[in-house]
């Protein structure tokens, strides 16, 4: 269990914050979705969960502090944080290592970075590439494969790390319709594992049904934090610049032009 | 006389039977022969007709061309073509990230290992990226073909875009590899290992012992 008490952040050479007064709870098993519009601060937040921020980027906590497992994080290194929560970026390419000739070898990276052994490092990379059902890529070249696909072996190579956390900024952003339904379909058989997931999003379709939870951040503070289903049919949301799923969307459609929604399926 | 072709010619040999054996044969050749080309010709022109001699073989106008010239040039050409098909066979058969993983084996930091891979495998990215940015700056309408200036001109744009850009990646990057404990400090077990029999080993000591051996004979001034 991750959470954050209180926190604000302030990037470095700025003296307002971004985020401010942030309470979030991360429980195992626990997908939640992270909306808001533009600069409203998700991949902010996003860093200050894993502790890249202000760890590896600057800037300072104006308030509250990270706690793991029980355990309060300030002052930690950083490759502490590595083994306790990932992250992951929307963009597959600039998240590759550049170092490595093949999808096995990327994965294999953290693990060897965390100085296993050789047969510890195998194991895992193989248990990774299975649990996100990529062992067929394994011997392909990394930045020679598709966005979906690529996606998914940057989130192998982070939960070789076997972080109980992952934190993943836009992690469909830049994939087709396909590669977001193999992500999606990836997270939710990790949380079933017990890994808990936060997932900054626009796509509310995507949230809708993936999580349990739903936080709406708005101007760098929590606005609003709840179960999925209620927070997707929020009607302040448009006002916070976040797009309504399309079948809430579809329902109010057709409430307004006076059908009865039960004659109406998605 | 013979001298001079002797060891250049027999490391010619070796390499041409390396380059057999690795399958480069026909790409190294060619790529010696294009790169040292230019270069032979100058020195070709230059010392067949302008090195004192006393055997003139041929003048033209006011140049003799001697023996010694041509023994000079030839004596050049075969150490040239003795280093661009080592360097060649080399670069041609060796893989860089073996080549820094094992480095990092014997020794080397994690972090330098890391550097200079990536910056190995940054060209092609940076290559392909430049094109890319290329392609869409003339889809709106900006000049990279046509004379050599109009091209010079049509790539300073595309400096900005390449290089910006492959800065927003590191920054990208160093929080990615962050997120997969890069910054532990500590010796790594690495993956896979080079084969290294014994006999490898034998060779490559003497060759370390004939370069020593060679330059002493030649400060020495024995060679
Ligand atoms: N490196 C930085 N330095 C200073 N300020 C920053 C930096 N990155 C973001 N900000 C500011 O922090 C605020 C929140 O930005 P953030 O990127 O977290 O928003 P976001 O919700 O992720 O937006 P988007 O939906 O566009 O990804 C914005 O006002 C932004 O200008
Ligand atoms: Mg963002």
């Amino acid at each position: 269990m991750l959470s954050l008490r209180g926190v604000g952040y302030r990037y470095a050479g700025y003296s307002t914050p971004v985020l401010h007064d942030i309470d979030l709870t991360l429980a195992d098993g626990e997908i939640v979705g992270l909306v808001g519009a533009n600069e409203s601060g998700k991949s902010t937040l996003c860093l200050v969960t894993c502790g890249l921020a202000p760890g590896s980027i600057g800037g300072a906590l104006t308030g509250g502090g990270l706690v793991i497992d029980g355990e309060p994080m300030a002052g930690k290194p950083l490759h502490e944080f590595s083994t306790r929560v990932g992250i992951g970026f929307q963009n597959p390419i600039t998240q590759l290592s550049g170092v490595t000739g093949s999808v096995f070898e990327e994965v294999a990276l953290g693990p060897m970075n965390l100085g296993l052994t050789q047969r510890d490092t195998v194991e895992r990379t193989k248990e990774a590439l299975a649990t996100l059902g990529i062992e067929h890529l394994a011997e392909r070249e990394p930045r020679r494969i598709s966005g979906g696909q690529g996606q998914l072996v940057v989130i192998a190579s982070l939960l070789a790390m076997r972080p109980p956390h992952l934190v993943l900024d836009e992690p469909t952003a830049q994939l087709d319709p396909e590669g977001t339904r193999l992500v999606g379909e990836a997270l939710r058989g990790l949380a079933a594992n017990g890994t808990a997931l936060l997932v900054a999003e626009h796509k509310t379709d995507l949230l809708d049904g993936l999580c349990r939870r739903v936080i709406v951040l708005e101007e760098g503070r929590i606005v609003l934090d709840g179960p999925a289903g209620a927070v997707l049919e929020d009607e302040r949301l448009i006002d916070w610049g976040v797009d309504l799923p399309a079948r809430v969307r579809l329902a109010r459609a057709t409430a307004a032009a006076g059908i009865d929604p039960t004659m109406v399926s998605v | 006389m013979l001298g001079g072709y002797l060891g250049p010619t027999a490391i010619i040999a070796v390499m041409l039977v390396l380059a057999v054996r690795g399958g480069v044969l026909g790409t190294i050749v060619r790529a010696s022969l294009l790169l040292t080309l230019p270069i032979a010709i100058s020195v070709v022109l230059v010392s067949v007709f302008t090195r004192a001699g006393t055997t003139v073989l041929l003048q033209i106008g006011p140049f003799d061309a001697t023996l010694e010239g041509v023994d000079f040039a030839g004596q050049t050409l075969v150490r040239l073509f003795a280093i661009s098909l080592s360097i060649g066979l080399f670069v041609l058969t060796t893989d860089p990230r073996a080549l820094v993983f094992d480095l990092e084996r014997r020794g080397l930091s994690p972090r330098a290992a890391f550097v200079a891979v990536a910056t190995i495998e940054a060209v092609p990215t940076l290559v392909e990226r430049a094109a890319v940015i290329g392609e869409s700056q003339r889809a709106r309408g900006l000049d990279t073909e046509g004379s050599l200036r109009a091209r010079l001109r049509g790539l300073l744009p595309l400096v900005g875009p390449v290089i910006l850009g492959s800065l927003t990646d590191v920054e990208e990057r160093s929080l990615a590899l962050e997120s997969r404990a890069f910054s532990r400090p500590g010796r790594r077990h690495l993956l896979w290992s080079m084969p290294d029999e014994s006999w490898q080993r034998a060779v490559r000591w003497a060759l370390g012992a004939t370069l020593v051996l060679a330059i002493v004979a030649r400060i020495t001034g024995r060679l």
